[in-house]
């Protein structure tokens, strides 16, 4: 274990090259280049492959590409670019391709700002692609969250065999830390699991019974898989048939709430006696525990829930932390993704909760507010939060 | 009834996932023939101990070339529309060992994944790109592809093409990569032999096939005839030698340039990356 002073761009590479990092592929793009300029230098000296692509979209399809022939496989992006890679996060979905891709958000829509903040992806993150697949997503909000998180990504992505995003924004990015370095030996790696039959037994889509996940034989050792995107048995061979479409397209949602547990994550602050509750992630959490702090020094039973694990959601310890809320209020830099994420949870967990009412404090800004800035924003709306 | 024994009636069935058969494509598609001229050079590579087939890793994109993946016995990979060529590109930067493949069609290759055929060819990069060229979007049904000769009819363009079309193989031409070739069903030999030598080099090796779609390109020109479009291309295929991209024709009316137009031996992509960047145990690995 070593400590170093990194923005989180940095841990990220760190946390991932940890992992086993193999190919890492990119496409130039603010605020998530200097991940990809730490990496060039850092990678191939730990036997790595770094890549310029010529397009985002041509760096998920590599990152398909590389995964399958057994490499732990990354890019980083922002914005536009993670827009061009929503067909590509479909083709892994559904070639069950482990892979982490890295989203330092920024101000959208479309080019919007580039070297400023924003919060506006989570939907995006769960549902950018068309049809019916699931993936993970994980929201740091600190560089040592992100260097541990990065390793967690790439575990979770071989874990359920999906896309992992590993959700940051431009003011983590850039925000340097003290970030515990840890060795090896430190970490729990989680890598494929290998088929356990010949070649002419294996089905490259035929999932274990207990985590839905198929054991995954890499190119070039003999199995002859196929990575099929249009819809397929488990042979990898095209069915139209309703029943066996449904049957993939089912399992590559369950695959991921089977293997909840292993994957979902979140703190909760000052949540044992809170009656009212804030919601938020990533650098506006880190704002926003300043001023519960601040509320709490004036007497008011303030705290807070920050969800890291986005996609699936941990719903259980968040009705467990809302459920002596009165108001629940959550703060985004958008126009309240994580809002209607926690009234579905609500209205979902209603017997558990006391009926709290749900304030939706979007702030669609570029910048980060400070505590006293939220403070303001309350008081602007006329809400009597306490 | 009397059931047949069954048992291996082609030649080429160790390469094919016959299990799979029958194929999709219609009485008269020139993709087969190309897709049997690309196994039979696997299969005598082979044969002559040059070529480990477990080392192809065939990847293809989206149309009815792009239906090969399914049918063939290697490690294979049925990608969005356009994308084989990224995607091969990720599959040699994790595995220097593997030889990707990629066959696919015009649409595929020359329009949604045009850019990424430049940069591909740009770089060097360690692959084989088989472009079948049939000059039409056949698996939707015949509507315009950048292939599409200009003035005839299409079904997004039904009072004629007012585009004229890209040579996709002078565009390579002119990138200069390693190994650039326009071949025709016409002329299936000539294919193997050609495939054989471009699986055998490094870099990025381009092989454009010239095919023919009587179903759709042919019905929508009034040559629904296999036999009356094969002899229409035919004729305008002309095998030269070439000195600049300027002699590479694709004029439907009177010449499509075939020949073999570039074979050199300029260091590839993965082997100046893995020397540079002193990846000594990947170069190692490297192959061709």
């Amino acid at each position: 274990m070593k400590a170093e002073f990194l923005n989180s761009n940095q841990a990220v590479a760190e946390g991932a090259m940890a992992a086993g990092l193999g190919v890492y592929v990119g496409y130039p793009i603010t605020p998530s280049s200097d991940m990809f300029e730490y990496l060039s230098d850092e990678l191939p000296k730990k036997g790595g492959v770094v890549f310029q692509a010529e397009d985002e979209i041509a760096s998920i399809n590599a990152l398909v590409g590389a995964s399958l022939a057994g490499a732990k496989a990354m890019t980083a992006t922002s914005g536009p670019g993670f827009s061009l890679m929503m067909e590509g996060i479909g083709f892994a979905a559904m070639v069950e391709a482990p892979l982490m891709i890295v989203d330092v958000m920024r101000a959208g829509p479309s080019t919007g700002i580039a070297t400023q903040i924003g919060q506006g992806d989570i939907f995006q993150a769960r549902w950018g692609s068309h049809g019916v697949y699931n993936l993970v997503a994980y929201a740091p909000a600190s560089a040592q969250e992100a260097y541990d998180y990065a390793v967690r990504s790439f575990n979770a992505a071989y874990t359920v065999r999906t896309p992992v995003v590993l959700m940051t924004d431009a003011v983590l990015a850039h925000t340097r830390e003290r970030v515990m370095l840890r060795d090896r030996s430190e970490l729990e790696i989680v890598g494929r699991k290998k088929p356990n039959v010949p070649p002419d037994q294996y089905r490259p889509y035929r999932p274990d019974p207990d985590d839905l996940v198929p054991p995954m034989a890499i190119y070039g050792e003999g199995y002859h898989p196929i990575a099929e995107s249009l819809s397929h048995d488990e042979r990898g061979y095209y069915k139209t048939d309703d029943e066996i479409y449904r049957a993939l397209v089912s399992r590559l949602v369950r695959k991921v709430t089977v293997n909840k547990r292993k994957l979902v994550s979140s703190r909760s602050y000052y949540a044992d006696d809170a009656e009212i509750l804030f919601v938020a992630i990533g650098s506006m959490s880190r704002n926003l525990l300043a001023l519960v702090r601040d509320l709490r020094a004036r007497g008011i039973k303030a705290g807070m829930f920050r969800p890291i694990s986005l996609w699936p959601f941990d719903d259980e310890s968040f009705v467990a932390a809302a459920a002596r809320a009165k108001r629940i209020v959550t703060v985004e830099l958008s126009q309240g993704q994580l809002y209607e994420i926690i009234k579905g949870i609500l209205w979902d967990n209603r017997d558990k909760v006391a009926n709290p009412t749900v304030y939706n404090l979007d702030m669609p800004l570029p910048t980060l507010p400070t505590p006293d800035e939220v403070l303001g924003e309350i008081e602007s709306r006329g809400w009597k939060l306490w | 009834m009397v059931m047949l024994e069954q048992k291996s009636s082609h030649p080429l069935d160790a390469y094919m996932r016959t299990d799979r058969l029958p194929h999709i494509w219609c009485p008269g598609c020139g993709i087969g023939i190309a897709l049997q001229q690309f196994l039979w050079a696997v299969k005598e590579l082979h044969e002559e101990g040059k070529l480990d087939p477990n080392r192809i890793m065939f990847a293809t994109g989206i149309g009815c070339t792009g239906r090969a993946s399914g049918f063939v016995k290697f490690d294979s990979a049925h990608t969005p529309h356009g994308r084989a060529i990224p995607f091969a590109v990720g599959v040699k930067l994790a595995n220097p060992s593997l030889i990707p493949v990629v066959f696919s069609g015009d649409g595929d290759i020359a329009s949604i994944g045009g850019n990424h055929m430049m940069h591909a060819a740009r770089r060097n990069f360690d692959m084989l790109v088989i472009m079948v060229n049939n000059m039409t979007y056949g698996l939707t049904g015949g509507q315009l592809a950048p292939t599409t000769p200009y003035s005839v009819y299409s079904t997004t363009t039904p009072s004629g093409n007012p585009e004229h079309p890209i040579d996709a193989t002078k565009v390579v031409y002119s990138i200069s990569p390693n190994f650039v070739a326009r071949m025709s069903i016409t002329h299936p030999n000539i294919i193997r032999e050609t495939v054989k030598k471009a699986l055998m080099m490094k870099g990025f090796r381009w092989i454009e096939v010239l095919s023919t779609c009587p179903e759709i390109f042919g019905r929508h020109i009034n040559m629904k005839d296999p036999y009356e479009l094969y002899s229409r291309l035919k004729k305008v295929v002309k095998f030269k030698k070439i000195t600049s991209a300027n002699d590479i024709k694709y004029d439907w009316d009177n010449e499509i340039t075939c020949g073999v137009f570039t074979e050199k031996n300029d260091p590839s992509y993965m082997e100046s990356y893995l020397s540079m960047y002193s990846l000594k145990e990947k170069l190692e690995a490297l192959s061709p």
